[in-house]
C-alpha cells in the first residue's frame, strides 16, 4: 500500500518467464465460456481433419484450445438460476434435464410482495402507508404470512418453458462433455492475472505468480506465472475479472459507458426434510417465486425449487441502496425467517451457500467487445439482463456466437483482429435477441437511483413498452453511490457507537450494525440459521491454495484511515475484511468467496473513477458445486 | 538408478463437501455422490508427489498413476492433478465407493499393474496411500501388493532416500509420534505413505499440456470393469458424531489455542 494511485499492471515484468504457445486461450470458464467452447468442439469434432481446424502453433495437431479457470473446480460457481434457456437449449436440442443434476423445468411462476413482520425495515412514508392498506384488506387479496401474491408474473420476468438450474452442477456437466472430447483443455486452480499486449493487440495471457508471500514478492517454492500466448484471447472472466479490469484499463471505456451499477447476490441452497414438500405443497420441483419489499424495500430476492426436496434461497443487494452500513449475510437470514417462507424451510438444513456480485449495468457498462487479438463474452462484456433478471443464457449465447465468428474466421484464413472480429462476433451479436432485449432493459432500472417507489414505476414502464419509455437518471460512480454516515443524526450515530462497541467485542461489524438499528438476534439453530463463518465452513467450503498473493489491495491508506463508513467491511461476503489496526481493514485471503464485493463497495476514491480498493486475479474461494 | 514406481490412487469424494451416508439398493453409499466433485485421495496424491520428486532426483525413472473410477470423474481429477507432476495414466473405468470389497479391489488394480507394457518388476517401487479418505479398508494396498507377489511392505511411510547401491531406507510412522527407521535391500517393494513432507507441486500450465497428450487418449481407451461384491454386506453405517463451536479470534498464540482445545476435549464427556 502506498500515498500514490497505482493502476498499472502489477505483475512484474523484470522476472524471468516461461512461455507457451497456443492458438486460443480463454481467460474464466462460466456458461459463457462452456458456450464457446461447446461450439467450438462441436464443430471440430464433425469433421476433425478440417484444416480450418489446425493448429498454427502445433503442426500436425488440432487447434491448441486452453481455458484456465480461477476455482478450484469447473463446479465451484454460484448464480440464482432460473434461466428461459433459451440459448442453452438452443446448442442442446435433445436436452434431457434429468441428466443436469439440480436441474428441473420451470412449472410455476409467482411474484411477491413482502410485508415486513418485524419493523425494523426501513420504509418509505408513502410504503408504510401502503403496507398498512395492504394489512387492512389483507383478507380480500392475496396477503398471507405478511405477502402479497400478485395476481400475474409480468411478462418480462416469464421464465416459461426455462430451467431452474445450479449453476456449478450445470459448469461441471458442460466441462465434462467438453474435456471427454480432448479438444479443448480446462485448467481449474489456474487463475489468470493480467492481459499480454504487444503493439496494442492483445497477445495472450500472463497467469498468477505462485510461491509467492502476502505482498506478491517471491517466497518458498516461487514458480512466475506463465505467459501464454494466443492468437485469439477469449475473456469469459465475469463481471470483475482480472482480464477484463485490465482491458477497460487499458483500453478505457466506449464513450458515456461505465460500470456503475451493481447488485451482491447472496444465496443458500437448503434441504428440506421429507415430510416438508407434500403433494399439495407449493414447493414442487420447478417453482419460481420473485419477491420485493423485504428485508428493505431495495431488497429483490427469490426462491428456486430443485428436484430431490433441495431450494435455492437468495436476494440481491444493490448498489443504489444508499445505506453505508449495508450489508448482505444477516439480511439473508431475515430473508429466510419471513412467514411466507419460514413456514416451509424451518426444519431445513443449510446444504450450500455462496455469494457473487452481478454487474446490472447492462448497456450502460458495455466495454469494447473486440479489439486485436480478443473478444469479450459473457456478463464481463454487458451481458446480464436486469429488467428479465437473467444472465446465464445471455452469456451462454455470446459465447456460441463468438464460436460461430471463430470459425467463420478459421475457415476464411482470417486473422482475429478488430475488424474482423467486429465484423463477425460484434455483428452476430447486434443483430440478435441478445441486443434487442438489452437495449428494452437499457434504462429499466434507472429510476431505483431516485427511489425505490420511482424505481418500481421506472422498471414497469420499461418492461411493458419494451423499452421503449424508461425514466431518465443520472448514475454516479458507486463510491458516490454511499451515502456518507450522517454527522448530525444523533440516533444514527449512538447506533454507530453501540455497534463499534460490539466490535471491540469480537462481534461482526454487519451484525452489530443489523442489532443496533433494531433487528431481532438470528436464534442459532446449527443446521440452518449458523454463523457467517460457518457458512464459509458448513456452505461454501471456502478455501485458498498457500504460495498466491493477496487479491485485495488497498490503493491509498490515507483514504481508509480517513473512512468512517467502512461499507467494504460490513458488505464483505465472507467476513475476510476485517476492522485492522489504524483503520486500513485487514484482508484474509483464506475467508474470501471472490465475489468481488469489495470492489464497489468502498465510499472513496483515489482518482474520482476508480474505487480505492483494488480487486486481482487470485486463488480459491467457494468450494461446494452444489450453487 | 531406473525405478518403475507404479502409484495406486484412488478417487474419493471431495472432504470438503457435505457428505451423507445413504443405504440404497446396492448398498451403503453417499447421497448424490455422482454430483460431489472427487479428489484423488489425499494420502495417494502425498505419495504421487513423493514419486514425481523422487523421479526428479533419479534421472531414468518412470511413473505410471494407476487410478480406478468412473472415466468422467478420472477425468476431472486429472484437471487438477496434471498440471501438477508427470506420469502416465492407467485408468481403469469402474465404480468407485468405500464399501467395495478391499479384495476385489485390490485384483482388478492388480490386474492391471501386471498389464503395464515394459513394466520391469525388480525396478519397481508400488506406492499408495497408507489409509484413505473414503471408508476404505486399509487394506487394499497391501493386497495389491501380495498378489503381485511383493513382499517387503511399508506402511505410513513420510520419507525414502534412495542409496548408491539400489537400497533405500524408509522411515514408517509408529506410535508416539516417532518413526521406525527401517533399510530394505531394493526394488521390488511396496510404499504406502502418509502425508510425507514435500508442499503440494505448483499448478505447471506446461506439465499439463504434456500430461495431457498421454492422459486424453488412455482415458478413451479405458475399459469399463466390475466389482465384485465376494458376498460382502454391511450391518449398519454410521457418521461420526460431530459437535461444531466457532469462536474467532484474533492475535492469540498457538500454544494457547491448543491448551484451550485440550480442555475442551477433556470437559467432554
Amino acid at each position: 500500500m502506498n500515498g500514490d494511485v497505482n493502476l498499472e499492471d502489477h505483475t512484474s515484468s523484470e522476472i524471468e518467464r516461461q512461455t507457451m504457445e497456443v492458438d486460443i486461450a480463454c481467460a474464466g470458464f462460466g456458461p459463457a465460456t462452456g458456450g464457446f467452447l461447446t461450439t467450438l468442439t462441436r464443430a471440430w469434432s464433425e469433421n476433425p481433419a478440417d484444416p480450418a481446424f489446425e493448429s498454427q502453433v502445433a503442426p500436425g495437431m488440432p487447434l491448441q484450445v486452453v481455458c484456465y479457470e480461477r476455482a478450484d473446480d469447473l463446479g465451484a460457481g454460484v448464480s440464482g438460476v432460473v434461466t428461459q434457456a433459451r440459448g442453452i437449449r438452443a446448442s442442446f436440442p435433445d436436452l434431457n434435464v434429468a441428466e443436469i443434476p439440480m436441474a428441473v423445468e420451470v412449472s410455476r411462476e409467482q411474484v411477491f410482495y413482502l410485508l415486513d413482520p418485524v419493523g425494523a425495515s426501513r420504509r418509505s412514508l408513502l410504503l408504510r402507508l401502503g403496507d398498512r392498506a395492504l394489512r387492512l384488506v389483507g383478507s380480500m387479496l392475496n396477503v398471507r404470512d405478511h405477502a402479497f401474491r400478485l395476481p400475474w408474473t409480468p411478462a418480462f420476468l416469464h421464465k416459461n418453458g426455462g430451467l431452474v438450474l445450479s449453476i456449478g452442477q450445470f459448469n461441471q456437466w458442460v466441462g465434462t462433455q467438453l474435456m471427454s472430447s480432448g479438444f479443448a483443455q480446462i485448467w481449474p486452480g489456474t487463475p489468470a492475472t493480467a492481459p499480454l499486449f504487444a503493439n496494442g493487440a492483445v497477445t495472450g495471457l500472463r497467469l498468477a505468480d505462485q510461491g509467492v508471500d502476502k505482498g506478491g514478492k517471491p517466497a518458498d517454492g516461487f514458480m512466475a506465472g506463465m505467459d501464454v500466448h494466443a492468437q485469439l484471447t477469449v475473456v469469459g472472466d465475469g463481471p470483475f475479472g482480472a482480464i477484463g479490469q485490465a482491458l477497460d484499463h487499458e483500453l478505457g471505456m466506449p464513450s458515456g459507458h461505465a460500470k456503475n451499477e451493481w447488485a451482491m447476490g447472496m444465496k443458500m441452497v437448503i434441504e428440506l426434510p421429507a415430510d416438508a414438500v407434500g403433494p399439495d405443497s407449493p414447493l414442487q420441483p420447478g417453482a419460481v417465486w420473485h419477491t420485493f419489499g423485504y428485508p428493505e424495500p431495495e431488497i429483490f430476492g427469490f426462491l428456486y425449487v430443485h428436484p430431490d426436496r433441495l431450494v435455492s434461497v437468495g436476494i440481491f443487494v444493490p448498489s443504489w441502496l444508499g445505506d453505508p452500513s449495508r450489508t448482505v449475510y444477516r439480511y439473508l437470514q431475515h430473508y429466510i425467517q419471513h412467514p411466507a417462507f419460514w413456514k416451509y424451510l424451518k426444519d431445513g438444513t443449510l446444504r450450500s451457500w455462496g455469494a457473487k456480485s452481478l454487474d446490472e449495468s447492462g448497456r450502460h457498462g458495455e466495454p469494447f467487445l473486440v479489439g486485436d487479438g480478443f473478444a469479450r463474452i459473457g456478463e464481463g462484456s454487458g451481458s446480464t439482463n436486469m429488467l428479465a433478471g437473467s444472465g446465464v443464457d445471455e452469456a451462454w449465447t455470446t459465447g456460441v456466437q463468438l464460436a460461430e465468428s471463430v470459425i467463420e474466421l478459421l475457415r476464411a484464413r482470417q486473422p482475429f483482429t478488430r475488424e474482423d472480429l467486429a465484423a463477425t462476433y460484434e455483428r452476430r451479436r447486434r443483430e440478435s435477441w441478445i441486443e434487442r432485449n438489452a437495449r428494452a432493459a437499457e434504462n429499466a432500472r434507472n429510476g431505483f437511483h431516485g427511489g425505490f417507489v420511482r424505481g418500481l414505476v421506472g422498471m414497469a414502464l420499461a418492461g411493458l413498452t419494451a423499452g421503449r419509455l424508461s425514466l431518465k437518471a443520472e448514475i454516479p460512480p458507486t463510491h458516490k453511490q454511499i451515502r456518507p454516515i450522517p454527522l448530525r443524526n444523533t440516533e444514527y450515530l449512538k447506533q454507530h457507537e453501540a455497534a463499534m462497541l460490539a466490535v471491540e467485542d469480537g462481534r461482526p461489524l454487519h451484525d452489530a450494525l443489523m442489532s443496533a438499528r433494531g433487528w431481532p438476534e438470528i436464534p442459532f439453530d446449527g443446521r440452518l440459521l449458523i454463523s457467517q463463518q460457518d457458512a464459509l465452513l458448513m456452505g461454501g467450503k471456502v478455501q485458498a491454495m498457500p504460495g498466491f498473493a493477496d487479491h485485495v489491495v488497498f490503493r491509498n491508506a490515507g483514504l481508509c484511515i480517513g473512512c468512517d463508513e467502512k461499507t467494504c467491511i460490513a458488505m464483505c461476503s465472507g467476513q475476510a475484511l476485517t476492522l485492522g489496526p489504524e483503520g486500513v481493514p485487514t484482508f484474509e485471503r483464506e475467508k474470501c468467496v471472490h465475489c468481488g464485493g469489495c470492489m464497489w463497495n468502498c465510499a472513496n476514491s483515489p482518482d474520482g473513477l476508480h474505487s480505492n480498493l483494488e480487486f486481482r486475479a487470485g486463488s480459491g474461494g467457494l468450494h461446494s458445486v452444489e450453487n | 538408478m531406473n525405478l518403475h514406481i507404479v502409484v495406486c490412487a484412488g478417487l474419493v469424494p471431495d472432504p470438503l463437501q457435505t457428505l451423507e451416508p445413504v443405504v440404497g439398493p446396492n448398498g451403503p453409499g453417499l447421497k448424490n455422490e455422482m454430483l460431489l466433485p472427487a479428489v484423488l485421495d489425499p494420502w495417494a496424491a502425498s505419495a504421487l508427489y513423493e514419486a514425481a520428486n523422487l523421479a526428479a532426483k533419479n534421472p531414468g525413472c518412470k511413473v505410471w498413476l494407476v487410478s480406478l473410477g468412473p472415466k468422467a470423474k478420472l477425468q476431472q481429477v486429472m484437471m487438477t492433478i496434471a498440471q501438477k507432476v508427470s506420469f502416465e495414466l492407467v485408468p481403469i473405468d469402474g465404480p468407485i465407493g468405500g464399501f467395495s470389497d478391499a479384495q476385489a479391489t485390490a485384483t482388478v488394480i492388480a490386474g492391471a499393474i501386471a498389464t503395464i507394457a515394459g513394466l520391469d518388476r525388480a525396478k519397481l517401487l508400488l506406492f499408495g496411500g497408507w489409509e484413505s479418505a473414503t471408508r476404505g479398508a486399509g487394506v487394499t494396498l497391501q493386497i495389491i501388493g501380495e498378489r503381485l507377489g511383493i513382499t517387503d511392505q511399508f506402511m505410513g511411510v513420510d520419507q525414502i532416500a534412495m542409496r548408491d547401491d539400489g537400497s533405500f531406507e524408509v522411515l514408517e510412522r509408529v506410535e508416539g509420534g516417532r518413526h521406525q527407521v527401517s533399510i530394505c535391500e531394493g526394488a521390488p517393494a511396496v510404499l504406502g505413505w502418509a502425508t510425507g513432507n514435500l508442499p503440494e507441486p505448483r499448478n505447471n500450465p506446461q506439465v499439463g499440456m504434456a500430461n495431457m497428450r498421454t492422459i486424453m487418449p488412455a482415458l478413451q481407451k479405458a475399459r469399463p470393469t466390475t466389482i465384485a461384491a465376494n458376498g460382502l454386506s454391511y450391518v449398519s453405517v454410521n457418521l461420526p458424531s460431530q459437535q461444531r463451536t466457532t469462536r474467532v479470534v484474533k492475535d492469540m498464540a498457538a500454544d494457547d489455542i491448543a491448551r484451550e482445545v485440550v480442555e475442551w476435549i477433556g470437559a467432554e464427556k
